[in-house]
């Protein structure tokens, strides 16, 4: 397909520059991606790489197949675009899961593609090819047991004895299948479809006992495998876009994905591993506590929170389960009005994945920077006379500080209970997601305000315009 | 593309991954996610090199297989990513109301 006008030898070098003008973007995007100011125009910037690098490559010399690939590119981004458009900011986690899985599968398709045509290859690139095609597949399977956890279709998280070892065994058998053909000693179509079987079943048997807490930890890994799967098909395609995007996103997922563990308290190790991390899973250990909850009517709480100087709102995810976020941020605003200072302090894991509360409250239009991370606001909790908990348990639970024999111990917290009134808007008198009771709750400077999130909300809201 | 030239890119391109990354806020990890997520979607190049080459009705259709997922990657990644982030706005910025995203 060839045009006329130029020569090979000129296409080529235009796709390279392409390329290179790919590269740049992606590069600038993700770096503007990383401050709230100019975030948005970073995946603009992006987004303009990704059509460039795919309109030069319908140029590639030699390139057949149209009927197959036009089809496949159209139908592919309708579907996903539409359900990208579609999707709710709760279920984020999830989609972005999906989306990683078609990356790591695509990878693996690439290097499928390449190892059936049988045509020799060097030993490096056939290492190249099988291990972009292994770490391909296993994101590929594994994100979509991500998916469907996250989304309710895998509910039992399937645990037996000796389930690592089996694991290990089908990762081997995968290695070894693989060195067979990488060496080209068994480089035929049995064996290519051999190594692949094993690496998606690897990928499903790694992710199917991990808790669905764990998921967005695993979610990032994947992104990051799918990051470096890309890197080496490139190395086989001889494609430098493929090799730095890829490289670039293996790299900042790696980094990404220690950030997220850390914040959770946990090591990667741990989370792969230990089975933690389930809904219920963890027996509610943990000392006595002393005391009682201690209920408190809307009415009170309105009065309490429209005569304070500052005001602290600490959302979890129960908040935007009960879709309360907007009556929430109306709450605040009613507040601001009176000249109350209000802040909203997020957790690292609140929500779902680090970040997702942000997102929540970004889609209720609270601004950016009334957001506040542990780091900044956990001194501040000192100062406020009221700290608001909404939908949020384990990550204001003071036991995390000083309760060695608790679960949660060392998680860094929220020092919610360092405010002068503790409001905790709560259904009913149950424990977090951990299982484990929270002595938050019982503290004298605590009061309970039963009821569902986005009613109680309402009802302060009432309260404080009746002041 | 020799192949200690294609391994210097290697290690600069992993090094500039993490520095972008090391200084983003907790506030964005969930959009820079999907964002990263999204620029792994230039596997639809090769995808389509690798389709645009094939001969047996084998790697055809697996190849359409992987140009399909990689649009979806790319295609998906981009939207959620924009929504995302076009929602992220200071004090100073009126914002409309955006419809909730019902459950």
């Amino acid at each position: 397909m060839n045009t006329p006008l130029l020569g090979a030898e000129s296409v080529h070098w235009l796709i390279e520059i392409s390329y290179f003008v790919t590269a740049f973007l992606f590069i600038m995007g993700l770096k503007r991606m990383s401050s709230p100011v100019t975030a948005r125009s970073g995946i603009v910037w992006a987004g303009a790489g990704m059509l460039v690098a795919t309109l030069f490559t319908f140029m590639y010399p030699g390139m057949g197949n149209y009927e197959w690939i036009l089809p496949a590119i159209i139908v592919g981004t309708l579907l996903a675009w539409i359900s990208g458009k579609r999707v709710a900011m709760t279920d984020m986690p999830q989609m972005i899961a999906l989306y990683n899985g078609f990356g790591g599968g695509a990878a693996a398709a690439i290097a499928a593609v390449e190892l059936y045509r049988g045509e020799a290859m060097s030993p490096t690139m056939g290492t190249l090819a099988v291990s972009g095609g292994l770490i391909g597949a296993v994101s590929f399977s594994g994100s979509l047991i991500a998916f469907g956890k996250l989304q309710g279709l895998v509910k039992k998280s399937w645990r037996f004895g000796g389930q690592q070892l089996l694991n290990i065994v089908i990762l081997l058998a995968a290695l070894v299948v693989g060195a067979f053909i990488a060496s080209g000693w068994h480089h035929d179509p049995f064996h290519v479809s051999l190594f692949f079987v094993l690496a998606l079943v690897f990928g499903v048997f790694m992710t199917l006992p991990i808790g669905g807490a764990d998921m967005p930890v695993v979610i990032s890994m994947y992104n990051a495998f799918t990051g470096l799967a890309v890197a080496f098909e490139g190395f086989v395609m001889q494609n430098a876009a493929m090799i730095i995007a890829g490289t670039v996103v293996g790299s900042a997922g790696t980094l990404l994905t220690q950030l997220m563990a850390r914040a959770m308290n946990r090591s990667l190790g741990n989370v792969l591993f230990s089975g933690f991390g389930d809904t219920g899973g963890a027996a509610a250990a943990g000392g006595e506590t002393k005391g009682s909850m201690k209920p408190i009517d809307a009415a009170d709480v309105g009065v309490m929170m429209a005569f304070s100087q500052k005001v602290i709102v600490v959302p979890g995810y129960g908040m935007a389960v009960a879709q309360a976020q907007h009556k929430v941020w109306e709450l605040c605003q009613l507040l601001i009005d009176r000249g109350v200072m209000v802040r909203f302090a997020i957790h690292p894991v609140a929500g779902r994945m680090p970040g997702h509360m942000n997102v929540l409250l970004a889609e209720a239009g609270v601004p950016y920077d009334l957001i506040s991370d542990l780091d900044e606001i956990n001194a501040e909790f000192e100062t406020a006379d009221v700290a608001l908990i909404i939908g949020a348990n384990d990550v204001v639970n003071p036991t995390a500080r000083n309760d060695k024999s608790s679960p949660i111990y060392g998680m860094p917290i929220l020092n919610a209970d360092k405010a002068k009134n503790v409001i905790v808007i709560k259904r009913g008198q149950g424990t977090g997601f951990s299982g484990i009771e929270n002595a938050l709750f019982y503290l004298d400077n605590t009061r309970m305000l039963y009821g569902d999130g986005q009613a109680a909300a309402s009802a302060l809201i009432q309260a404080v315009k009746a002041v | 593309m020799t192949g200690i030239v294609a391994l210097y890119i290697f290690m600069l391109a992993a090094f500039t991954g993490y520095e972008i990354i090391a200084k983003v806020p907790v506030i964005l990890h969930t959009p820079l996610m999907s964002g990263s997520n999204f620029v792994h979607g230039i596997v639809l190049v090769g995808a389509m090199v690798a389709l645009g080459n094939s001969h047996s009705t084998l790697e055809k259709v697996i190849g359409t297989i992987g140009v399909f997922m990689a649009a979806g990657n790319a295609a998906g990644g981009y939207v959620v990513t924009e929504r995302m982030l076009e929602m992220f706005k200071a004090s100073g910025a009126k914002s409309g109301k955006p419809k909730s995203g019902g459950h």
